[in-house]
């Protein structure tokens, strides 16, 4: 169970207003992904959520009661940190109990939780560990272990994976993601990294400056891009996006193209260019074009391999249907 | 062949050359004050008998059977104990507040703290003698601890507040997060960290304290009078009895040199720590 509800709050450090007046609502059992730029306030959100933050101004509900003063250890979240945050005097053991004692539960029964937690991730080798003595990973898993054994309203992750390499990250986006499923309680994911962003979120939150961008699921935000920003910011590659007389001849001021809705030719197309770098990654190829007059470069994403080397003229044709159009002020039409 | 950097010829010899040189001069007094404590009065104060003389215990056997030596002894224990203990019961959740919720007055506070160790003694001297007369609390256990846990309570916090904000905030945090109360926080989380630190504070106040000596010496006669006031006491009117004296003096710092010689580590550490960063 864990509806929050953010109304109207804002955050004001000295004289910089970093989330302007802001409207949220996450429902029970979301996959929130927080994402923007470094800088955008959604660790400062997400800290206000937990209540390590105070508010401005404004209001937080969470599972319809006012939790705006609550201090952040009763309300009924659990939150794990991009640094996990285990306690290093403690054992494994220890670390994921500790909710449970300071919640006064007798001793047999955070022994059975810990175990149960411990299991279902793996820990049980480790449990007399010290986090020093663990891995990246394993120290990520304690963090969770920790979380959960107390069965929060809702969890909040800080960038969790970011400290892990990138093999290890993929590992975990699944434990998390399978967590959830079985879960099924709210969670709340602040990430800069876009691809963590749409592999795991039910609904994605973009955010600029404190300012919501766009809210929507992760399909809805790829395909319907409210505005330059948002295009521009989710799908791996970069959208390329111009503008120009080829903008203006499709009615519109700017024009955004994602690199896998381009169409290539070595003899005839659209528009003309020279290949600068081109990626075999096997399964596809980035090719990035130089001199189309459109922008610096377009980047294209071509599924399978096609034999091109640098500096070979290449001609570009994008699917008319999944051209994105903006109007000057960057919206979508 | 690879270049590798030389050690000079300072470096291997001359330095620790002059360590020795600067320790064994400050060493020296105490080394000289014990040699004395050995001596009668009038071997003291005789140059032939500098460093060869007949050694006598009668300085010590005097100081225990006549001038009560355990006495001022048990009131530098009780006091400088007392006082540590209620120094850092204060000082860690201040500086606990300090470290993790710092406002913004929390760096002028600091300054003013320490600035308050800048105010001369002597200035304070006639109205502490004065209030703690009228308020029946002169030559008391209990003034003795609240004035050296005051004098301390600055150093202290500068101290804890060093060592605390050592401690990443992420794990406070997540303290919050996981239901601990603030004491709860401090208890598990904050205390166990810093142990180490809470250590070598906690020592270095109790060195502070048993050293005392212008307070203790000005607002007790008899009650509460510790060793630095047995020291001054035995500034005898009559003119200085060196090997007297010297007795009292080792046996007034004996216990803290000593303790001061096994923890030498924390101390050092305790006061270097913050130096590097």
């Amino acid at each position: 169970m864990g509806r929050i509800v953010l109304k109207n709050v804002t955050k004001t450090f000295g004289e910089t207003q970093v989330i302007p007046p802001l409207d949220l609502t996450i429902e029970d059992g979301e996959f929130a992904v927080f994402v923007g730029p470094s800088g955008c306030g959604k660790s400062t959100l997400l800290r206000m959520i937990a209540g390590l933050e105070d508010l401005t101004s404004g209001a937080i509900e969470i599972e319809g009661e006012d939790a705006t003063d609550v201090p952040p250890a009763k309300r009924g979240l659990a939150m794990v940190f991009q640094s996990y945050a285990l306690y290093p005097h403690m054992s494994v053991r220890k670390n994921i109990g500790f909710p449970l004692r300071m919640a006064k539960m007798e001793q047999p029964e955070i022994d059975e939780r810990v175990e149960t937690a411990a299991k279902s991730l793996n820990l049980m080798d480790y449990l007399d560990r010290k986090p020093a003595d663990l891995s990246g990973g394993q120290r990520q898993r304690v963090a969770i272990g920790r979380a959960i054994v107390r069965e929060p309203e809702a969890f909040l992750f800080d960038e969790p994976l970011s400290n892990l390499d990138a093999a290890l990250r993929v590992g975990m986006r699944l434990e998390i993601g399978e967590l959830h499923e079985r879960l099924k309680t709210t969670m709340i994911y602040v990430t800069h990294d876009q691809v963590e962003a749409m592999t795991m979120a039910n609904k994605i939150v973009v955010l600029r400056a404190g300012v919501i961008e766009q809210v929507g699921s992760p399909l809805e935000l790829y395909h319907k891009p409210r505005n330059v920003f948002v295009a521009g910011f989710i799908g791996s590659p970069k959208m390329n996006i111009f503008s120009g007389t080829e903008a203006e001849k499709m009615g519109a001021a700017t024009i955004g193209i994602r690199p896998e809705h381009t169409g290539v030719s070595m003899t005839d197309g659209m528009w003309k260019g020279r290949v600068g770098v081109a990626e075999h990654l096997g399964s596809d190829t980035f090719i990035h074009v130089h001199d189309t007059g459109l922008a610096d470069m377009i980047t294209v994403r071509i599924t399978g391999d096609i034999a091109v080397k640098h500096g070979d003229t290449i001609y570009l044709t994008p699917q008319a249907d999944q051209i994105h159009k903006f109007d000057a002020q960057g919206l979508r039409i | 062949m690879a270049i590798v950097a030389k050690t000079s010829r300072f470096g291997k010899y001359g330095r620790p050359t002059l360590a020795w040189v600067v320790g064994l001069f400050f060493f020296f007094p105490i080394f000289w004050m014990v040699l004395t404590s050995f001596k009668t009065d009038a071997d003291a104060v005789k140059p032939e008998h500098l460093i060869f003389f007949k050694p006598t215990f009668d300085n010590y056997i005097n100081m225990t059977e006549n001038y009560d030596y355990w006495r001022f002894a048990k009131n530098s224990v009780i006091t400088a104990v007392m006082a540590t203990v209620f120094t850092l019961f204060v000082g860690i959740p201040c500086a606990y507040a300090m470290a993790f919720n710092p406002s913004r007055a929390t760096k002028d506070v600091l300054m003013w703290m320490l600035s308050t160790k800048m105010l001369p003694a002597a200035a304070v001297l006639y109205p502490m003698t004065f209030i703690t007369k009228s308020a029946g609390l002169f030559d008391t256990h209990f003034l003795i601890i609240l004035v050296l846990s005051l004098i301390n309570m600055p150093i202290v916090i500068w101290m804890l507040f060093t060592y605390f904000k050592e401690i990443p905030k992420d794990i406070i945090e997540a303290g919050q997060m996981d239901g601990a109360n603030t004491w709860g926080e401090i208890k598990e989380i904050l205390i166990p960290l810093a142990w180490g630190g809470i250590a070598s504070t906690a020592l270095l106040c109790f060195i502070f304290c048993w050293n005392e000596a212008y307070w203790t010496v000005r607002l007790t006669t008899t009650d509460a009078a510790t060793l630095s006031k047995l020291i001054e006491g035995n500034r005898a009117p009559e003119g200085l009895f060196f090997g007297r004296l010297s007795a009292v003096s080792a046996a007034a710092v004996g216990p803290i040199v000593v303790l001061g010689w096994f923890c030498q580590k924390q101390l050092v550490q305790g006061l270097t720590f913050g130096a590097v960063k």
